[in-house]
């Protein structure tokens, strides 16, 4: 079994099915992106894999583990939810940093939140609590300099550029050392000019084998970066494989939607 | 009788206008956040009752509502007398201004985008972990203009105490004016311009303070 596997996802919102049975697996240290034109569902499947939407029917597994199945139908507290959470990190297309806390501040909230709560559940000793701080600030700032970003430690996310708080948020990600890290068109908020830090920023993340699954627009990027591409229409897998099979894939909607952003190779 | 006696007696008044203010303050903020919870509730019943009292409270007038505080259950149940002036007058104020504080808290908490909530979620943060650090700051920046709006005006609406004999700043100028003098009423006006004037600077400060950043 790949390390996470998706099996027969779908979900309807009212009367529209948005996903109508998505089959996807991808292996540890892989890249997957997921395009197709608006609509197609792209973001649907990523915030059902992350938990902000249940899906209607379906299973998920991580590493063997079923972190998911529909037919289970022992409603799950948000307390269960919350710990499979953490084996993911997802980074959203309009950032959502917290405006009112700096840089720091931003990575190192939840993780500080969560060893104090290792405190109050005597896991870990009250005196270990400010060794623990420390290695969380020492962990952030690493991460930080790993984005590029050592020197706006202190700033406020208002006073970052578009490609700056993209990356924070990517490091804030980072932080829960998640098993898969989820992207939803990272760069679709971003202008044009700006986009190539975020991408490289995610590049580095693939060199270093992360596992990361990326819905994007940037076909280039895409072909560029990815282990594997899955190219999703009217909430089905339309398509998938290797860049180069998609690229020359003979699909006629693929093709059309790979002409649109000048992709296609004919 | 001279300008200095006026004077204290006056401040003898403002003492009972600061402590409806105060202690309506301190009541109705909190239970204005509790009222508000109770307005955004997904069970529906609870949400519908919240609101129809909210409804109420906003629709009557304040000066209905400290009669009815302080005449009717007297007048339901037996063998009781009542409650005392003060009672009443802060048991009206704190009800009515934490209606109005409720619907402000809704409009600043309804206001925070679901990013913000799903941020946090998907960074393994509880549901009150969300609210208290991440949700609570950014409400309280966004509610500060209307909240000191209605702070100033209770303020003002002490006023109505006097309705019941509560003995503030106007009632106590009132008694000079039926003794035929007159000019002590218009003089509470720069007790409550110095008051309101206070305020005013004070929640200039506060909003200066989280203006260090944007959301």
């Amino acid at each position: 079994m790949a390390f996470l596997e998706v099996k027969k996802i779908t979900k309807k919102f009212g009367k529209t099915d948005v996903l109508k049975g998505i089959d996807l697996s991808l292996e540890k240290g892989q890249v997957l992106s997921i395009i197709g034109s608006s609509g197609s569902g792209k973001t649907t499947l990523l915030r059902c894999l992350n938990f902000l939407e249940t899906p209607d029917t379906g299973e998920i597994y991580v590493d063997g583990e079923c972190i998911f199945n529909a037919a289970d139908t022992t409603k799950k507290s948000f307390a269960e939810i919350r710990e499979k959470r953490l084996s993911f990190g997802l980074v959203f297309q309009s950032f959502n940093l917290f405006p009112q806390y700096s840089v720091m501040g931003n990575l190192t909230l939840a993780p500080r939140l969560r060893a104090k709560e290792e405190v109050k559940s005597g896991k870990l000793g009250s005196a270990a609590l400010k060794e623990k701080y420390a290695a969380i600030d020492e962990k952030a700032k690493s991460i930080l300099a790993s984005v590029g970003l050592s020197e706006k430690r202190d700033s406020y996310p208002c006073e970052l550029s578009g490609g700056q708080q993209q990356r924070v948020s990517i490091a804030r990600a980072l932080m829960l050392d998640p098993d898969i890290l989820f992207f939803d068109e990272p760069t679709s908020a971003l202008d044009p000019e700006i986009t190539g830090e975020v991408l490289k920023v995610i590049k580095s993340l693939a060199a270093r084998n992360m596992t990361m699954i990326i819905v994007t627009h940037e076909m280039n990027f895409a072909r560029e970066v990815s282990d594997k591409i899955v190219f999703m229409d009217e909430g089905i897998v339309a398509a998938e494989g290797t860049p180069d099979k998609i690229f020359e894939s003979s699909n006629e909607r693929l093709h059309a939607f790979l002409s649109a952003f000048g992709g296609a190779s004919t | 009788m001279s300008f200095w006696e006026v004077t204290l007696s006056l401040l003898g008044g403002l003492k009972w206008t600061c402590l409806i203010f105060a202690l309506t303050l301190l009541f109705a903020l909190p239970l204005g956040l509790v009222i508000s919870f109770g307005s955004m509730s997904k069970f529906k019943p609870i949400s519908y009752i919240t609101k129809i009292f909210v409804w109420i409270i906003r629709g009557v007038p304040l000066m209905l509502q400290i009669f009815v505080v302080f005449y009717v259950p007297g007048l339901l149940i037996d063998g009781f007398s009542g409650f005392d002036r003060f009672p009443s007058v802060l048991i009206a104020f704190v009800i009515n201004y934490a209606c109005y504080f409720s619907e402000i808290y809704r409009g600043g908490i309804e206001s925070i985008s679901k990013g913000q909530y799903e941020a946090g979620e998907v960074l393994g943060m509880t549901k009150s972990q969300i609210f208290f650090k991440v949700v609570l700051m950014q409400v309280v920046k966004r509610i500060i203009p209307p909240m000191s709006n209605e702070i100033i005006t209770l303020v003002k609406d002490t006023a109505l105490a006097r309705v019941i004999a509560i003995m503030e700043i106007l009632n106590v100028a009132q008694t000079f004016a039926s003794k035929g003098l007159v000019w002590p009423i218009f003089y509470t006006a720069v007790f409550y311009l110095v008051f309101v004037g206070l305020l005013t600077l004070l929640f200039g400060y506060f909003e200066k303070k989280l203006s260090y950043y944007k959301s």
